[in-house]
């Protein structure tokens, strides 16, 4: 892209480096002190955390004075400090998902021209509450013949798998749990592991509709990861990194606006990951009773769906830092805390998003799902990420207008070229289905029978 | 793991599935206990379980797996190709697309095969 | 002993047991899910050699994919988990035997290499190592050949998978 920063020309592999590099990485051990929260050398060279404008890492820096103070060896120190980290993000994150809850209900009901829970609390905000203690409440049973121990792990598992994620994404400029050079991929793989709990939480119910709904489940988010991760690599062919606070730093221009298309296919295959409708036809209630989590009552139940719904704020966070700019917004260099407001906002509305379809649509059958995912996002997403690929190099030395400008059009091209091979397909399937069929003409059916059938038809004729 | 980010995740590893437990062992002790045998049996809309618990498992399935395998390895090639795609010269990006040509065109050949077949 | 050496030692173990597990559980499930566990203990090994990359790599086509299918393989069996056959062959003192001998002999082996012992100088930190990999992958003076023969190799695969489905019709 033209306006990255990274633009070093000359690459030699490196053989003889091992003093240089040896004596970096020393130095970068010493520096872990000060890294604990992933802040970076920011752009207009000032120190993070000097001011209030950033709290978070000004009380980063505070406690670790205080810690040094102790006296404590470095090793703890920062054991201390990452574990405190990572507490903090865990707990917000937790408190978020009890929210979401509301949130849904709420939604859901103003869709549906009602008015939802709004008897316990302020406008129903004590519902969630509620809930939980009802559900912590409930007896806790395992079903006859389940294997206890893979039982009980499936729902930590696919909770775990969603609040890892977390750990990657960046809130502000200078707040980022663990800014790894390899985050996209760290998500994929996080997200493979969902998967695993759902097979898990199947086969451990011994229940024939669990097991079935666990492999359809299964055979439906291993389909859609294929175009998500295609889509999931065009931010990385424009960032180049696959550092997620690295991608959000290269978005001056939001990516959305350059990879329209990459967005959509995300936005959809993520949809079709959780499996929310129009993708849910595994947990439909008149047809499979709820998929794998048939056997699941109480609170492991209550951990599926926790998780389930943060997945989808995960997916809104996700789309947001990798498309929409994370937390980019007016004066968030200034005022590094104000990324996090743009980033949740952001990420809530791609969630409202995510609801607005829920509630709109359909569900669509597993063949239809599957077919949707194969032959036409899996070969879109591909045929993207070429064009994608050979236009960025064409386009790097023309100036940002122009670049913004070509990639928008070939995409708006490209979706229009989309729209008219599946009108095409359309106006096929549509002949297919509205071929005149005979219809039943009463003389045709008899004269297959004979001509004794017709006199007898009017002796009973004459009768009736 | 010289990377005191890695030391965030590996924390985050161990954290995660504790906290995520916590809600299961809370129950433990608080919620009543009074299991019975129609309580614990399977779940089938009402109807008594027949047979064990099998089902006839599709050659489908694993068909879309293993195909679900050989695009998750070759978009694993990919990325470090994307990641390096600024560094690269021209004719390196049509490497990397004659190597998704070559995967387009086996989807193409399974699709037409019928090997995507749900029925 | 440092911090690093205590977590290593601690995830090694756990891989070495978890592989142990595979081989002698009775349930094929439970040996499919300790095959799990072995494998993210290799991923965190290779976080552990600086490579991250190939860390987050082995979780998404090992746990993401490969696990999934051998999941798969295994419910298109019946037997699942089979109480009445013996766990362990009677030659079983034989083989650990041998398997010792094999072990001695090839360690004997690596260590007369040269380079045995030593720590590899580290990819220089200035430039990503994913970055580095992705030029080597498709310079024509690295590793182009392999790249594009990959996508071969995959598609051999992939017209297996027709073959399988074949069969079924």
């Amino acid at each position: 892209m033209p306006w990255n920063g990274h633009r070093e020309i000359t690459l030699q592999v490196n053989k003889a480096d091992g003093n240089f590099s040896s004596a970096f990485c020393v130095l970068f051990r010493l520096n872990a002190l000060r890294k604990f929260t992933g802040k970076k050398e920011y752009r207009t060279g000032e120190v993070p955390g000097e001011n209030m404008t950033d709290p978070i890492t000004w009380i980063a820096n505070w406690l670790e004075t205080i810690l040094e103070g102790i006296g404590l060896p470095v090793g703890i120190m920062v054991l201390i400090l990452t574990v405190l980290g990572v507490l903090i993000v865990v707990i917000f994150v937790l408190a978020i998902d009890i929210f979401l809850v509301w949130m849904e209900r709420k939604v859901v009901a103003r869709f549906q021209d009602r008015l939802g829970p709004n008897r316990v609390g302020p406008y129903g905000l004590i519902q969630p509450i509620a809930d939980v203690i009802k559900l912590i409440i409930k007896e806790d049973t395992t079903p006859k013949g389940a294997d206890v121990l893979i039982y009980n792990i499936a729902p930590v598992i696919a909770l775990a798998s969603v609040l890892i994620i977390w750990a990657v994404i960046p809130f502000t400029p200078t707040l980022v749990g663990a800014e790894v050079n390899i985050g996209v991929l760290f998500i994929v793989a996080f997200g493979g592991i969902g998967t695993l709990a759902i097979i898990m939480a199947g086969w451990s119910s011994n229940n024939k509709y669990a097991l079935l709904g666990a492999f359809r489940t299964v055979a439906q988010v291993i389909s859609y990861e294929i175009p998500m991760v295609i889509a999931l690599l065009i931010p990385v062919i424009f960032a180049g990194t696959m550092s997620i606070q690295g991608i959000v730093n290269s978005q001056e221009l939001w990516n959305i606006v350059i990879a329209p298309v990459a967005a959509a296919i995300l936005l959809v295959s993520s949809i079709a990951e959780i499996g929310r409708t129009p993708f849910d036809l595994l947990e439909a209630e008149s047809e499979i009773v709820a998929g794998f989590h048939i056997e699941y009552s109480g609170m492991k139940f209550g951990l599926f769906y926790a998780g389930e719904l943060l997945h989808a704020l995960t997916i809104g966070a996700l789309f947001s830092t990798l498309f929409l700019g994370g937390w980019r917004g007016p004066f968030v260099e200034q005022i590094p805390v104000l990324g996090i407001f743009y980033l949740f906002g952001k990420a809530f509305l791609v969630y409202f998003l995510i609801m607005w379809i829920r509630y709109s649509l359909p569900r669509i059958r597993i063949d239809h799902m599957l077919n949707f995912n194969w032959k036409f996002l899996t070969p879109l997403a591909l045929i993207a990420l070429m064009v994608t690929a050979i236009l960025d190099k064409l386009l790097t030395d023309f100036s940002n207008i122009t670049y913004a400008v070509i990639m928008l059009v070939v995409n708006l091209v490209l979706i229009w070229a989309v729209i008219m091979v599946l009108r095409i397909y359309a106006s096929g399937e549509r002949k297919k289905v509205g071929e005149l069929k005979p219809t039943a003409n009463a003389d045709a059916v008899l004269s297959t029978f004979g001509k004794d059938v017709s006199s007898a038809q009017e002796t009973s004729g004459a009768s009736t | 793991m010289l990377d005191e980010h890695w030391l965030y995740i590996g924390v985050f590893l161990v954290l995660a599935p504790i906290f995520a437990t916590v809600p299961i062992i809370i129950p433990r002790f608080i919620a009543p206990k009074k299991p019975n045998p129609i309580k614990l049996e399977a779940y089938e809309c009402g109807i008594e379980t027949v047979g064990d618990t099998w089902v006839q498992f599709r050659v489908q399935y694993y068909i879309f797996a293993l195909v679900f395998l050989i695009f998750d390895v070759e978009i694993v090639f990919l990325y470090p190709w994307a990641v390096a795609f600024d560094l690269l010269p021209l004719f390196a990006i049509f490497e990397g697309i004659l190597f998704i040509l070559i995967l387009l065109a086996g989807l193409i050949y399974l699709w037409k095969r019928g090997a995507l077949e749900w029925t | 002993m440092s911090f690093e050496q205590v977590v290593f030692i601690l995830v090694a173990a756990g891989t070495l047991g978890a592989a142990l597990l595979v081989v002698t559980t009775r349930n094929l499930i439970h040996a499919a899910l300790w095959l799990i566990a072995a494998l993210f203990g290799v991923a965190i090994l290779f976080v552990f050699l600086n490579a991250g990359f190939f860390g987050v790599v082995q979780i998404v086509i090992y746990i993401g994919a490969i696990a999934i299918l051998m999941i798969f393989a295994i419910m298109l069996t019946r037997q699942i988990s089979s109480e009445k056959s013996a766990r362990f062959n009677k030659n079983w003192l034989w083989a650990f035997f041998i398997s010792i001998i094999f072990f001695a002999g090839i360690a004997y082996i690596l260590s007369l290499w040269p380079e045995f012992g030593t720590t590899k100088p580290i990819l220089s930190a200035e430039i990503d190592p994913v970055k580095q990999l992705g030029v080597a992958l498709v310079s024509p003076q690295a590793y182009l050949l392999a790249f594009e023969l990959a996508s071969v190799l995959l598609l051999a695969a992939l017209i297996g998978a027709v073959i399988i489905a074949w069969e079924q019709r």
